[in-house]
């Protein structure tokens, strides 16, 4: 059931935005989502999407896969459009009942829209191209200046990389403890909210068990081959900047000022 | 001096009811001397609670003996300045295949320990190939662990501690949780490592088929050494053996029977083609 | 009565492209009383298959019949039928989670339904089928040793009182001694309640000492299905799917190359000890 979510899960495949130095990719993700939220003009709208739709050609992720693993996020998105569609105060445009349409609210709506589907897809653009690792590491070496304020960097993304190395582990774990308990006559489905509730401890706390078993074990094994933190500690894939990391910020830099230029001589309303 | 060497290891630990008050001590590994030379592979075989992990577990500097002393490579594992060295050099393989993998591709996992020694990028990447190709995992490099099976995952969990270039391997019953040919694909990358690279081996199991090709076999019990010996030695005794409920090749105890019944047997017989030839030894004789 | 599967399939994954075929076309009867080991190679499908018994896994084709009723009918009781079916997972111990021994055998019959007394009587029945003495009773579950669990879980399971027993792989990660024990229990199990015993198992050695019907299977299908005597007599065929017969099958063989005048076909170390001798004329 959880292992159905398509969204944003890395997609195997050689491009150049696959290329990237994760970093790169991490910092555009954040331009991108701010720069959506910088413009309320049409031509604004229309710089986003071509710039959104050349980064998906380059990536050689079939649009098609987005769009299934958008799915998941429909009703969120139905839902900002209602509301912003209902509770816009302006101009009437249609009156059903109760509700009024305004214009305003149209035009917002439609927008809110726009910019929620951008930004999914702009994010999910970043993990599907990046690997876990590589997103960790990005972080990492982004987080590095937050050394000096005793902010355990290294930590953090050892942390993040494990959890994300346990996490099917996990699950097919809890698969199984259910799968078993459910053999022993157990009920996970039927009965009100306590009742269900109540129902999950024999689900949880074994899990809980093997989760903390796990953790143990594991800091074990990473004694045993020498870990002690981040110091001291050399890298197998370091990142470097390539030429083309280069070409990219220039991009992302180009791209906000032809944002920033639209935004203020917007020929269209 | 050898390798690995303890004299009078002992190692209690204190048992506690669930309050958390004291209930009694209990001695894991009791008057253990040791002494691996380099390049020995020698085996560890004793049933659970035998005290035979415990042990393993002072060989890495994880645990720290209560008395008595553990040099690895010279070193005492009691002083923290040698830590590091230690578990660099004894490498040590553990049972769960799942919970000793770090990274989410093997090639990462295999590189994670010549990371944390620091050791240049360049080189890395040269110890994880000879130390992939050396299990015979390099095609799968790629892979994400969750994708292989016990067996491979085992390999893995070798391959990166080889790559810390280590001068033994303790491996603490890398194949209790395996299918049999899981098993046997890490036997062989053990016995490899043996043989081809000279890396001394300490295997710790209770599979007695496993321990047929080691130079030395220790029988643990109740923390002690209770037999040492060549496999011959130590599975000519099958009424010792059982008593310490640990069980013998199904050819050696055929043969141990057969004995018993009055044919008369070599004492020790470790595979089917001994049992056939002193059979027909046996029949020759008596004709 | 008995448990019928009927053409059953199962494909994993069914829509995507990355469909995989579990079960292809089993079809088997499980007649009442019998001690059946069922064998394969990681991935061959074992696991899957003994799912089915208890419709934790509902067939993508085919059907399972339990006493002669279709299991996937809309009408049919499942949780009665998990009751009948005792499925004991591997590793079990994983699915312990009360604060006593005790308590977490009741688990199970106070899912059924039963009043407090009735759990605890079967609860006190189970623990001492499995050989779990009444010290141990109110201790934690997690204080015991492996071998002691894993007893404490399949309790779990015979306290619902099953007619079908199904173990998969009840001895895996155990020491020599905690395997022996628990493979005795359940023999002993079965000769005093003759309830039908599934062992799914890695090793030969154990289901030859113990069953009187072994299932073999490959790839999802059923290879051999006999005796053990007759499937071991395949063993060459075993081994090309990853599987060993017995030990003492090979030394039999060998010694029958060899010129001795012995049976090859014994599968235990008695029957091979008294073909030995009777072929070296000492009885």
């Amino acid at each position: 059931m959880i292992r159905d979510i398509t969204l944003g899960q890395y997609y195997q495949t050689d491009s150049v935005i696959h290329r990237l130095d994760p970093r790169v990719k991490l910092v555009a993700t954040f331009v991108y989502i701010i720069s959506l939220f910088l413009f309320h003009n049409f031509t604004g709208y229309l710089v986003a999407a071509l710039f959104l739709a050349a980064v998906i050609k380059l990536s050689h992720v079939p649009f098609q896969y987005m769009v299934k693993g958008m799915k998941a996020i429909m009703f969120l998105l139905l839902l900002t459009v209602v509301f912003n569609l209902f509770l816009t105060p302006g101009e009437t445009l249609i009156q059903i009942w109760k509700f009024t349409i305004t214009k305003e609210g149209l035009k917002l709506s439609i927008f809110m829209a726009i910019r929620l589907v951008f930004l999914i897809i702009g994010s999910s653009l970043m993990t599907l191209t990046t690997t876990p690792n590589h997103l960790t590491d990005g972080m990492e070496s982004l987080m590095g200046p937050l050394k000096t304020l005793k902010v355990p960097v290294h930590e953090i993304a050892m942390m993040m990389s494990i959890a994300l190395r346990f996490i099917p582990i996990l699950l097919e774990e809890t698969d199984k403890i259910m799968k078993a308990q459910i053999a022993r006559g157990a009920d996970f489905e039927s009965g009100n909210l306590i009742r269900k509730a109540k129902a999950m401890i024999p689900l949880l706390v074994p899990l809980f068990i093997s989760a903390f078993h796990r953790a143990n074990d594991l800091a074990m094994a990473m004694e045993a081959r020498c870990y002690r933190g981040g110091e001291h500690r050399t890298k197998m894939k370091p990142l470097h900047y390539e030429e083309r990391d280069t070409v990219a910020y220039t991009i992302l830099v180009l791209y906000l000022i032809v944002l920033v230029v639209v935004r203020n001589i917007g020929f269209l309303p | 001096m050898g390798i690995i060497r303890t004299s009078k290891l002992i190692y209690e630990y204190i048992r506690r009811d669930e309050e958390g008050n004291p209930e009694g001590i209990t001695r894991a590994v009791n008057d253990v001397d040791l002494d691996i030379k380099p390049g020995e592979f020698v085996a560890i075989l004793g049933h659970n609670g035998s005290g035979k992990s415990t042990l393993a577990k002072h060989i890495n500097a994880i645990l720290h003996p209560t008395e008595g002393t553990v040099w690895v490579d010279g070193m005492d594992t009691t002083d923290e300045e040698n830590v590091w060295d230690i578990r660099q050099r004894a490498g040590m393989v553990f049972q769960n295949p799942d919970n000793q993998i770090i990274g989410q591709v093997v090639e990462e996992d295999v590189g994670f320990g010549p990371e944390n020694m620091g050791v240049p990028t360049k080189e890395i990447w040269e110890r994880v190939e000879e130390s992939l190709k050396a299990v015979g995992m390099y095609e799968y490099r790629k892979y994400s662990p969750n994708k292989l099976s016990g067996g491979q995952k085992q390999r893995v969990s070798i391959a990166g501690v080889l790559a810390m270039h280590p001068k033994c391997i303790i491996l603490d019953e890398p194949t209790a949780m395996l299918d049999p040919n899981g098993r046997k694909e890490v036997i062989r990358a053990v016995r490899a490592l043996n043989q081809v690279e000279g890396v001394t081996v300490l295997l710790i199991t209770h599979y007695m088929e496993e321990v047929i090709h080691a130079d030395r076999v220790i029988v643990m019990d109740q923390g002690r050494i209770e037999l040492q010996g060549t496999p011959r030695e130590v599975f000519s005794q099958v009424d010792r053996l059982k008593s310490l409920r640990l069980d013998v090749p199904q050819v050696t105890l055929l043969a141990y029977e057969l004995k018993k019944a009055g044919v008369a047997l070599p004492d020790g017989i470790l595979t089917t083609q001994e049992l056939v030839k002193a059979l027909g030894d046996f029949a020759y004789a008596s004709h | 009565m008995a448990i019928i599967l009927d053409h059953v399939n199962h494909i994993y994954g069914g829509d995507t492209e990355m469909a995989v075929a579990a079960l292809k076309d089993v079809c088997l009867t499980i007649p009442d009383g019998q001690f059946i080991g069922l064998i394969g190679h990681t991935g061959s499908g074992k696991s899957t298959l003994v799912q089915h018994l208890n419709g934790l896994l509902k067939p993508t084709g085919g059907a399972i019949y339990y006493n002669g009723r279709d299991i996937h009918d809309e009408d049919y009781n499942k949780k009665e039928l998990r009751s009948k079916v005792g499925l004991v997972f591997q590793y079990p111990e994983h699915q312990l989670f009360e604060a006593d021994v005790f308590s977490d055998v009741c688990f199970g019959p106070k899912n059924l339904g039963l009043t407090k007394k009735e759990a605890e009587l079967r609860a006190y029945q189970a623990l001492r089928q499995v050989g779990i003495e009444k010290e141990y009773f109110y201790q934690s579950p997690f204080d015991l040793s492996g071998g002691q669990k894993r007893r404490v879980a399949i309790a779990g399971v015979l306290a619902m009182q099953p007619e079908v027993l199904v173990l998969d792989e009840p001895t895996a990660g155990l020491d020599p001694k905690g395997r022996d024990e628990i493979l005795d229990q359940v023999a002993k199990l079965k000769e005093e309640t003759g309830i039908t015993v599934i062992l799914v198992s890695h090793s030969m050695e154990d289901v030859a000492k113990y069953v009187d019907r072994i299932i073999v299977m490959n790839h999802g299908s059923v290879m051999f299905d006999d005796v053990p005597r007759e499937v071991f007599c395949h063993y060459r065929e075993l081994e090309q799917v990853g599987l060993a017969a017995p030990q003492v099958t090979y030394i039999m063989h060998e010694l029958r190359n060899a010129g001795l005048n012995v049976d090859p076909e014994a599968t235990t170390l008695e029957e091979a000890k008294a073909e030995i001798l009777k072929a070296l004329g000492k009885r």
